[in-house]
């Protein structure tokens, strides 16, 4: 009852007031629709469009969500490969750190033209955006082990084996989590950007496909309806990934423990 | 009687240079208690590593009178697996040596009973105090059932009240097993109180001063009694003598 009070109702409050306003403003300059919509009238386009909106969603949502996968298995088994020996790490993260900063709508033309499958090269551009934070983070989080429990172990001689199972992937759980939060959010804006790139080569997919084909329109409204719902699915992203790390922590790190005053 | 283990002229550099031990000769008895005692920096910890077979030394012996030696550690802090229940921390040990977790469970829970931490299975050290995780590591380090137990200044980080209680309990458990114990401490009194010897060593380079033998009979009044407080006037004058030298 007491997270609902803080943590929801003051943003929700400051949403209405928000909207209020905008709606205020838009109807006392009586602002063309074309140039700037109400909230109303916003709304009224994602009623109305939802027909052709709904399945775009999933589209979008479908790349994100294969894109995050993939970010997740490739970058904890990189990240593992990594772990394995300081030689292959110092080999290979300079490329992990170019791919990373090379900005991903300039690469995005090349590989929808080098993949034949739009869906397939939608997936690798997301996928480009989002790995690297799980790389780096579990990376760290594998070479962060506690010193003396590594001491302990070679006491109790153990093998490579159970040296990693029982002690350095638990030790990275909650550094991957945090690295998978940020790369949820990143797969989104990553499939997002590939369908515009897309979309202004005439191939459609998606809700970044529906704001292109919006705006050629000039139907605002419904522009603005497919931004909310990317917004939205951001957002519910970013609660998902959340209340997952919170339940894997919530026994034991300080992340997810609640402190006592 | 031939000594458990035995250290013989055992030098030790670490890779920046620095001496930490030089010359050092050590037997240790079986069933004795042993205390390591100096300053910090004297390599006491370095002395309890080595025998360990962590790290290496750069000349001298160690040798063991058997070749299987079970080695209990308890370091400085409780080293628990945060991520762990107790009793998974406890299991940790005989897990590393493919014993199924329904095979070691009484083992468990004897050494759980044993430390006074029965009923704490479930529990994770991040809700337990700084002394019941102690009490943790040693259950830990007990579950294997060690020949030795080397211990790092285990209640250095404790508050005295609960550093009592637990020299206590180990005093207990010790005179009920008569495992051989190394410990190492800087506190003259937590030597005299717990051990049958005390090794007195001196730092830059480290190496032993002296040693004193702690005769009296362990009983429950012994903290108040004028024999501990001899003791620990002589211990006190010899870490004086070292600390000069």
């Amino acid at each position: 009852m007491k997270f609902f009070l803080i943590r929801v109702v003051p943003p929700t409050v400051i949403l209405l007031v928000g909207l209020l306003a905008w709606e205020i403003f838009v109807r006392v300059n009586k602002t063309p629709i074309y140039i700037l919509p109400g909230p109303l009238a916003i709304f009224e386009a994602l009623v109305t469009d939802w027909k052709t909106l709904y399945p775009s969603l999933l589209v979008t949502l479908a790349i994100t969500a294969a894109a995050l996968a993939a970010a997740t298995v490739l970058g904890v088994a990189i990240a593992v490969l990594f772990a394995q020996s300081k030689w292959v790490e110092m080999s290979f993260f300079p490329y992990a750190v170019i791919l990373q900063v090379t900005p991903v709508v300039a690469i995005a033309p090349l590989i929808i033209i080098w993949v034949k499958d739009t869906a397939a090269a939608l997936l690798i551009c997301a996928w480009i955006v989002a790995f690297f934070p799980i790389v780096s983070n579990t990376t760290l989080g594998l070479n962060s082990t506690d010193h003396n429990l590594l001491n302990l172990l070679q006491l109790y001689g153990a093998n490579r084996h159970q040296v990693f199972w029982y002690l350095r992937l638990p030790s990275a759980l909650p550094f991957f989590l945090g690295g998978l939060r940020i790369s949820g959010g990143l797969a989104l804006i990553g499939a997002v950007v590939a369908e515009f790139v897309a979309g202004s080569g005439g191939i459609q997919s998606g809700l970044a496909y529906r704001i292109l084909e919006a705006g050629y329109q000039l139907k605002i409204p419904r522009m603005f309806a497919a931004l909310f719902m990317i917004t939205g699915t951001g957002i519910l992203i970013f609660i998902l990934l959340t209340l997952i790390s919170h339940l894997a922590l919530r026994r034991w790190h300080e992340s997810a423990v609640k402190r006592e005053g | 009687m031939t000594p458990l283990v035995a250290l013989g002229g055992v030098d030790k550099v670490y890779s920046n240079g620095v001496q930490a031990l030089k010359g050092l000769d050590l037997s240790i008895q079986e069933g004795e208690f042993l205390s390591l005692l100096g300053p910090s920096g004297c390599g006491k910890s370095t002395v309890l590593r080595l025998i360990a077979g962590l790290g290496d030394k750069s000349a001298g012996s160690i040798e063991w009178s058997s070749l299987q030696h079970e080695i209990g550690f308890v370091f400085q802090d409780p080293t628990l697996m945060p991520w762990a229940t107790v009793f998974d921390n406890i299991y940790l040990p005989l897990r590393v040596r493919g014993i199924k977790k329904s095979e070691a469970k009484p083992r468990i829970e004897r050494a759980m009973e044993q430390v006074g931490l029965a009923g704490f299975g479930n529990a994770y050290p991040r809700e337990l105090s700084g002394g019941m995780r102690m009490r943790v590591s040693i259950a830990r380090a007990l579950v294997a059932e060690p020949k030795i137990l080397l211990m790092d200044e285990p209640f250095a980080a404790l508050d005295e009240i609960t550093r009592f209680k637990l020299n206590d309990d180990l005093l207990a458990l010790w005179s009920s097993q008569r495992w051989t114990v190394v410990f190492v401490t800087h506190s003259v009194f937590e030597s005299v109180y717990l051990s049958t010897r005390v090794v007195v060593m001196s730092a830059r380079p480290g190496r032993i001063s002296s040693e004193v033998r702690v005769e009296t009979a362990k009983h429950a009044g012994f903290r108040a009694s004028a024999a501990y407080a001899e003791q620990c006037r002589t211990v006190s004058a010899r870490l004086g003598e070292a600390m000069q030298a």
